[in-house]
């Protein structure tokens, strides 16, 4: 080695520090993935199997029953016909919810950011502000607001609390966002003797298409993912997949099934991981794009 | 004996191959720019001798040391970067001295060097600031300043004045100038894009395009005697006036013909053997081109007078083509007025059509 | 310069509006009123109301009496807030600092050039997009005394391990500890390599020819620059903090016992379970005025010292 002399690339030095990284963020994917292997594989074991045998191991005899069950006829609470009717109201919950919250968000974020509107800042900054107090200091109040005008436990109701409570999100989501496009579009807009709807549907509704794309991921998983509105203000016809997982978990009837439950939990956590997955960078972006307030 | 010597080096920079074999030797004390445009490799170079770079083939020497796989601190060098990069949290004397407290200098040296730093750039009154609240040039002045501390026998220079507005830059340029000439047998290595740059601040230039370089001669030699089409090009302004035509024979030796304009050329240095009927692209500065009533080329047309104060530039066209003439601020011309050229065959340049090489 | 006047929304010099201008921004008006009367009904109304019924003796219907602060001595003499109390603080400190910490060391391991690290990345941030009741459910599985990790290590040979925190009155806190910061790490991460890639590669370069240490970069360069990244992450983790329901309702239910009791579970068990509106709304109250305590440095810092340095 004496007698070499340098030239070209450096030899690999650095080898123990390179291990040591890749040692971390091995263990660490380890530490991630291991709660959904435990889940996966628990689905596809009989009861028999996990209780002799070892959690992270893989099925001897994989079986998919515990899915079935799961689906059909695992029981929420008094009923026994599985979490797809979860499944079921979730969706019919997730679309007008996701729908009309954006629409909301992009019209306060529009009318915000271009048009001065006495006393508007004002608001949007309390609505700012509420979005970090807790939800269980309004919740009562609107329970009793409901209850009042007769639609309470119903899915108007839980539509309209999610629209309500991803105002100020999705508000500051949009505002921001519109607040980068070139205030020269809006102001040709006028001049072309724009007014407030026709600008909005025909010059910044077009341009708004990544926004938007953020925000449905951001709702989407935020409002299938909601436990506490569909349990107060669903009613018991239209509970979430959520509290039905929760209540399959929890059920006192009978014998506790691990691989019912983690079926059940596999299922419910398949919407968001599909989401999550076919979204890619830009649930990356909405992260970024929700994280800075203000 | 060279300070800086690149030795057929071969650089792979994000899976491209960069440089086949360049090699590159620099003096003592002496201050090289590498010219060209953006993506030319100029930079690539700069941070394969700094050591940020690894050379995939070939070897780096610094100082009498081959230094192809020592670590960018271990180099004797110090850099300059385009956008300064100051520590953003530390005051102006901790951003020059960090360097120097990781090696474990002493204290009162670190204080000796930064206090002739900060004189040399007049950036005493400006030690305890922090860099957000200093102007672009007293950013960059600063980085000269850490620079300066680490007593390098190198000093790299990344594009350092290509964020600053056209005024600063002249002032910057100027006291690169002086420093380089106060602090005697440092060697300078800049880059820049800026011929301007290039032509007040070299002692030799190295002239890059596309990885490869043109041309290293002294400004001079560069602004007179370029190598080629692109060399001719991309320094002077405003730009060298390109005319495309063929040699001829004629009676007394080698003529240049384009349409009606015919240019002797048996004054003109040719460096290789030129042929008759080779097409060729004339050079001619605009300056070079005198307005004279007796001159070579008639009926040339103005169309457009750009007034510059000191100097004037005239555009005018004939059926071959157009020409900007660069003349004295008192030349008036109108728009329309009929001019005649005058060329003297030993300024120009000539190239080759095809290959765009100096005949 | 312009000569021709364009009729932008604005207030003339006079301080007195045009019929026009006022014409022209109506429909602005109009359209945020939905979202202004929202924020008054619901935003500040429900608000007030819940404080207004913290104040009364309303136990399964609102009753609008007044007993002053007679249901916050209770709550303060009552087992159970005082421990959701303890538990969120714990919570609350363990949840941020660890995530912070992990996500750090994440953003910075994978910023190291590594291979495959969008696969890292998808990796470490799966579990954020996961409900909070599945991360629940999916923990206590894995940390179940009898069929989890406690029986995996004994079977592995280890027969002395014990890991029975779930059911551990002192340490089940720990276990949502835990929980929580395998949801909440990947978002940490995202956002601190987000302000990791923003920094400006030419001073790695500078540091590395002042020959500073990599380690040392990290503490005196980097973490400076990533402050208000930093200040991001808490935020919206701290607002994960005081929200804190789901996860628990889902992991323990609050047990053993009231080992795991949270604040928001206090609530929600007292407005709907207990039928005791008036303490639930104290309970309430004590969250909301928690959250102003800690919002209103930073609001002040962010917004209203600002505007100070600016006026």
């Amino acid at each position: 080695m004496s007698t070499l002399v340098p030239q070209g690339r450096r030899p690999q030095r650095l080898t123990i520090g390179r291990i040591g990284v890749y040692a971390f963020l091995l263990t660490a994917a380890l530490f991630f993935l291991l709660p959904l292997w435990i889940m996966v594989m628990t689905s596809l074991k009989p009861m028999e199997e996990i209780r002799l045998g070892n959690i992270i191991a893989l099925p001897a005899a994989m079986t998919f029953e515990a899915w079935s069950k799961a689906w059909s006829s695992a029981c929420t609470g008094l009923e026994c016909n599985g979490i797809s009717v979860g499944f079921w109201n979730s969706v019919r919950i997730l679309i007008p919810s996701v729908i009309l919250s954006i629409i909301a968000g992009a019209v306060n974020g529009y009318a915000l950011s271009f048009w001065r509107v006495k006393g508007a800042n004002v608001m949007f900054g309390v609505l700012l502000l509420g979005a970090f107090i807790p939800y269980q200091v309004f919740l009562y109040p609107l329970v009793r607001i409901f209850s009042m005008t007769g639609i309470y436990n119903s899915l108007t109701c839980i539509v309209m609390v999610h629209v309500i409570f991803g105002l100020p999100t999705m508000t500051l989501l949009f505002r921001n966002y519109y607040a980068g496009l070139p205030i020269e579009l809006f102001k040709a807009a006028r001049i072309d003797g724009g007014g407030f709807w026709s600008i909005f549907f025909r010059v910044i509704l077009p341009m708004s298409t990544p926004i938007l794309v953020v925000a449905t991921i951001l709702q989407t998983t935020g409002i299938w993912n909601d436990f506490i509105f569909g349990l107060t203000f669903a009613g018991r016809e239209n509970l979430p997949m959520t509290v039905q997982l929760n209540n399959i978990v929890h059920s006192t009837q009978g014998e506790r099934a691990y691989n019912v439950d983690m079926a059940a939990t596999m299922l419910a956590a398949l919407v968001p991981l599909v989401v999550y997955f076919v979204s890619g960078r830009w649930f990356v972006r909405g992260i970024a794009a929700g994280a800075v307030k203000g | 004996m060279s300070t800086v010597s690149v030795r057929d080096v071969t650089v792979a920079f994000e899976a491209v191959q960069v440089f086949d074999g360049l090699s590159l030797d620099i003096s003592e004390g002496e201050f090289i720019v590498l010219l060209g445009p953006s993506g030319c490799g100029k930079s690539t170079l700069l941070n394969a001798i700094a050591g940020l770079l690894d050379v995939a083939e070939g070897q780096i020497w610094i100082n009498g040391k081959n230094v192809t796989w020592e670590e960018p601190k271990d180099r004797g060098i110090a850099m300059v970067f385009q956008s300064y990069a100051l520590y953003p949290r530390m005051s102006v004397r901790e951003n020059m001295s960090f360097g120097l407290r990781m090696a474990k200098t002493p204290k009162p040296e670190i204080e000796k060097r930064v206090a002739r730093a900060a004189e040399l750039l007049q950036i005493t009154p400006l030690l305890d600031r922090r860099p957000d609240q200093l102007s672009g040039g007293q950013r960059q002045r600063v980085a000269i300043g850490r620079a300066l501390v680490r007593d390098a026998a190198v000093f790299l220079f990344d594009e350092p004045l290509s964020n600053l507005d056209a005024k600063l830059r002249n002032e910057l340029r100027v006291e690169i100038k002086r420093l380089h000439a106060r602090l005697g047998k440092t060697t300078m290595v800049y880059v820049t894009h800026d011929q301007i740059e290039a032509m007040t601040l070299a002692d030799r230039i190295v002239v890059m395009k596309e990885q490869k370089i043109q041309q290293i001669g002294t400004p001079d030699e560069i602004y007179h005697r370029p190598a080629n089409l692109f060399v001719a090009g991309f320094v002077g302004s405003p730009q060298m006036n390109f005319i495309k035509g063929r040699l001829e024979n004629t009676g007394e030796g080698l003529s240049f013909l384009a349409g009606d304009r015919r240019l002797s050329l048996s004054a003109y240095p040719f460096a290789t053997a030129p042929s008759a009927g080779q097409e060729v692209v004339l050079g001619v500065r605009p300056e070079h081109l005198e307005i004279a009533s007796d001159g070579t080329w008639p009926g040339f047309k103005v169309d457009i007078v750009e007034p510059m104060g000191a100097d004037t530039v005239i555009w005018c066209s004939d059926p071959v083509g157009s020409v900007q003439v660069r003349t004295t601020g008192s030349r008036k011309a109108m728009p329309g007025e009929s001019l005649t050229l005058h060329v003297d065959p030993s300024q120009v340049s000539l190239f080759s059509a095809e290959t765009g090489e100096r005949l | 310069m312009e000569t021709i006047s364009i009729r932008a929304p604005s207030v003339t010099p006079s301080g007195t509006k045009t019929r026009r201008s006022v014409r022209t921004r109506l429909p602005a008006a109009i359209a945020l009123l939905p979202t202004a009367l929202i924020v008054l009904v619901v935003f500040i109304g429900c608000m007030l109301w819940t404080v207004r019924l913290s104040f009364t003796s309303s136990t399964l219907l609102p009753k609008l009496d007044w007993v002053g602060f007679a249901q916050y001595s209770r709550l303060f003499a009552n087992d159970r807030f005082v421990t959701s109390a303890e538990n969120i603080v714990i919570f609350g400190v363990l949840f941020i600092a660890g995530c912070l910490i992990i996500g750090f060391l994440l953003a910075v391991f994978i910023d190291q050039n590594v291979r495959g690290e969008g696969l890292f990345r998808t990796v470490f941030l799966y579990p954020y997009s996961m409900s909070f009741v599945v991360t629940g459910v999916a923990w206590q599985w894995f940390l179940n005394p009898g069929l989890g990790l406690q029986k995996l290590v004994r079977d592995m040979g280890f027969e002395s391990f014990t890991f029975d925190w779930l059911v551990n009155q002192k340490m089940a806190i720990y276990t949502i500890v835990i929980a929580g910061l395998w949801h909440g790490s990947g978002l940490t991460m995202a956002i601190l390599l987000a302000g990791l890639r923003g920094i400006d590669k030419d001073l790695w370069k500078a540091a590395k020819v002042d020959g500073i240490p990599t380690w040392r970069v990290y503490t005196s360069v980097v973490i400076p620059l990533l402050r208000p990244m930093i200040v991001t992450a808490v935020v919206l983790l701290a607002t994960g903090v005081v929200k804190l329901y789901d996860l628990v309702v889902a992991m323990t239910l609050g047990g053993p016992g009231i080992a795991t009791e949270v604040p928001a579970k206090f609530v929600m068990d007292h407005l709907f379970e207990r039928n005791n509106i008036a303490l639930g709304t104290a309970a309430a109250t004590m969250m909301l005025i928690t959250v102003v305590i800690i919002l209103a440095p930073w609001v002040y810092i962010r917004y209203i010292r600002q505007d100070g340095r600016h006026a």
